[in-house]
């Protein structure tokens, strides 16, 4: 498949996109939605980037802020987003269209409504293809039928004919992927990618994704309110809460240290199977936060148990700024980070063991984050951690 | 397909078949039940003051003595074969395809029908053209202008085509442009190979009045179809794909948008094909309409009921075209 990845690879180790202080509102007849508020990143190629949150917390709409594909006047972004070192935010509309597709591209949680019902499969990765490329629909089909071979539809050059609807779900979201790498995108948006599909599914697309993006050699966004999809296939992780990063650090550091109530919330309502049966799932109490009136401070304190532990009124009065903890792992809260240490080990205690223990509570933690100060984010962790094969830990 | 084809031709016979047991039963069944003989209903068509003899004479050559099975029998067989009405000293022949035989107009029905089809026709294919380009256009663009001042003023106006009836914006039509300024004939029809330009200024009031009707239904009905499908994935999808915005409007919105829109309009021209009868009064046009008037005023039992069969036919018809359009269009109807 050589053709398929003809384009050179931009300077090694400049990011394919930065993204910084991008703040995204809209404007309501209920008052002004601050979608995203303060979110900055950058991303090599090669390179996975997993966002993560609950729904409402800003992920897609920052996704779909990167594509441009807010539209209307209601629509305030700011900030500056530079794919390729291009910035997207002060671009003209037809600039960024032009992008779209060909650089940067996208693939979407639902892969049936996604798909136009009234065109053939092979038809729409040929409009994507075309639309960026001068080529003539014979070479545009027999790149379409290359690319559904590629990413393991079988038989493509009948299924190239077949509509949507005969499709599994699973066959949908590979022709997704297929028409979003038609163009070899150095860029490759994944919004919740394999929620809509059954579990035994979900696990293969993940590893198609990453295949091709070693093969295409695309960075990646994942969003997704799965830690454990998460956890097997990104580099990076951007926790988001209320529109704002609260933590944001390389996979092992987020997963094996985690330094924010809410991630520690999300790790604490994550289902896992080496957890005995004994364990209950520890929900995160309260619902998310109204991005019309954001609570002041933390975007976070009313449903953390630790505003007591930072004491004052620190948590209701002050929005705790991005520090770095560890190299290149910060987190947005006022713990210390003594405090922050402490109480995560308090927390994974009972998370980490294999089998339930009540008595063996001070042994337990002995795998855990012993030396939380350790910057090494090699750290041996028990919680998911990125090349953990078995699939069947992903969140049903 | 075509398995799809065959079922859906045949679904359609049988849909005209039962039409007309209906239609024939309402007609020949019900006065009947009222109470009516035989010999009540032939008087009918005998003139003032008949003799007993004259009634009975056209009671055997209407067939009204017969069991009414029969009669419907052999109004299908007249149909395909052709009708003898014999009352012994005269036969008086009904052509096929023989849809009754008018004894007050001394003349079959069908060749009347087929003659005041070309008029009807004329006025509902034109004007259909117009509504349904005219009305799309403007749900499309007050779809894409929503909240804009184009939008709201094409909505009111829309507001006010479906409520008002054709004999207001037809008189006021008329009153405009064919008495205060006399642009337009105001009554009449031309046929078309007698002179094309004729016909076109015959029609053009009609055309317009009754599309400015049927128009600003369209126009709601595809702003409202346009709006949903505008923000469907798929949608967002050929955005993301970076299509041009007249492509993602066309090809993926509008595509999608027109399907429901297309079955409306079919049943909606058959309708009108039957007759369009507002229109054809208002504007003085000999058509379907004026004729089914006519047949019920002089209450002309096979008129009637030759004229309803026909409306019957075209609705039915285009019940079925639409069917087959919609498996043309949606592929997932096709394997249904």
């Amino acid at each position: 498949m050589m053709e398929l990845t003809t384009e050179a690879t931009p300077v090694a180790g400049a990011p394919v996109l930065d993204v910084s202080d991008l703040r995204v509102r809209f404007t309501t007849d209920d008052g002004v939605v601050k979608a995203v508020d303060g979110v900055s990143f950058s991303l090599e190629r090669g390179r996975t980037l997993g966002i993560v949150g609950e729904s409402g917390s800003g992920k897609s709409v920052t996704s779909l802020a990167i594509m441009g594909l807010h539209r209307g006047k209601n629509v305030q972004i700011t900030g500056e987003i530079r794919l390729d070192g291009e910035d997207l935010v002060t671009a003209s509309p037809e600039r960024v269209r032009q992008l779209r597709g060909s650089k940067m591209a996208m693939i979407f949680q639902d892969p049936l409504s996604s798909l136009h019902p009234y065109y053939t499969v092979g038809h729409q990765i040929m409009e994507a293809y075309r639309v960026h490329n001068k080529v003539t629909k014979a070479q545009a089909r027999k790149r379409a039928i290359d690319l559904l071979g590629r990413v393991g539809i079988p038989s493509p050059a009948s299924r190239v004919d077949a509509y949507p609807h005969q499709f599994s779900g699973g066959m949908r979201q590979r022709a997704m992927i297929a028409m979003a790498l038609s163009c070899d995108p150095g860029l490759l948006i994944a919004d919740e990618p394999t929620t809509a599909l059954d579990v035994t599914v979900q696990a293969q697309i993940l590893d198609l994704i990453l295949d091709l993006q070693s093969e295409f050699n695309s960075a990646v966004i994942l969003i997704t309110h799965d830690l454990g999809v998460v956890a097997e296939i990104s580099d990076q992780i951007l926790v988001m809460y209320g529109g704002r990063p609260v933590e944001t650090g390389p996979a092992a550091g987020i997963f094996g240290q985690p330094r924010h109530p809410y991630t520690w919330g999300l790790l604490g309502s994550m289902p896992r199977l080496d957890v005995g049966r004994a364990e209950r799932l520890i929900p995160i109490p309260g619902a998310p936060p109204s991005l019309i009136n954001v609570p002041a401070g933390c975007p976070f304190h009313p449903r953390c148990t630790f505003v007591a532990t930072v004491g004052g009124h620190a948590c209701e009065a002050q929005v705790p700024a991005l520090e770095e903890i560890a190299y290149q792992h910060k987190a947005a809260c006022h713990l210390t980070a003594e405090q922050k240490r402490v109480a995560w080990e308090a927390l994974s205690d009972p998370l980490s063991r294999t089998t339930p223990d009540p008595a063996a509570l001070p042994d337990s933690a002995a795998g855990v984050a012993e030396d939380p100060g350790d910057p090494d984010p090699a750290d041996p962790v028990p919680v998911d951690s990125g090349d953990a094969p078995n699939p069947s830990e992903v969140e049903a | 397909m075509v398995t799809f084809l065959i079922r859906r031709v045949i679904r359609t016979i049988l849909l005209l078949l039962a039409v007309s047991i209906i239609t024939f039963g309402i007609f020949f069944l019900i006065p009947r039940l009222a109470g009516q003989n035989a010999a009540e209903l032939a008087a009918q068509y005998v003139g003032k003051n008949p003799t007993a003899g004259a009634i009975k004479q056209m009671e055997i050559k209407l067939g009204l003595n017969e069991p009414l099975p029969v009669q419907y029998w052999k109004y299908l067989v007249g149909i395909v074969a052709g009708t003898h009405y014999n009352d012994g000293p005269s036969i008086t022949y009904c052509p096929p395809p023989c849809f009754g035989y008018s004894f007050r107009n001394q003349q079959p029905v069908w060749p009347q029908l087929v003659s005041d089809l070309p008029v009807t026709a004329s006025l509902a294919i034109g004007a259909a053209f117009l509504w349904l380009v005219g009305g799309v256009a403007i749900g499309v663009l007050s779809a894409l202008r929503r909240g804009t001042i184009l939008d709201r003023l094409s909505m009111a106006v829309a507001l006010a085509g479906v409520s008002l009836p054709i004999f207001f914006t037809g008189a006021v039509a008329l009153l405009l442009f064919a008495f205060k300024w006399p642009i337009f004939p105001g009554s009449g029809y031309t046929n078309i190979a007698q002179s094309p330009v004729g016909w076109v200024e015959h029609l053009v009031l009609p055309w317009v009045s009754l599309a400015f009707l049927y128009a600003a239904l369209y126009a709601r009905l595809t702003r409202a179809g346009m709006l949903e499908t505008m923000g469907e994935d798929f949608v967002r999808t050929a955005r993301a794909k970076g299509l041009r915005e007249r492509t993602v409007i066309f090809k993926h919105g509008l595509r999608a948008a027109l399907t429901p829109i297309l079955t409306i309009f079919g049943l909606d021209l058959g309708l009108l094909l039957g007759g369009a009868i507002l229109t054809e009064t208002t504007f003085s046009m000999q058509g379907l309409g004026a004729f089914t008037v006519q047949a019920i005023t002089n209450q002309d039992f096979p008129e009637v009921m030759g004229v309803v069969m026909f409306a019957a036919f075209f609705i039915v018809v285009a019940n079925m075209l639409v069917d087959i359009l919609y498996a043309v269009i949606d592929p997932r109807v096709r394997t249904a």
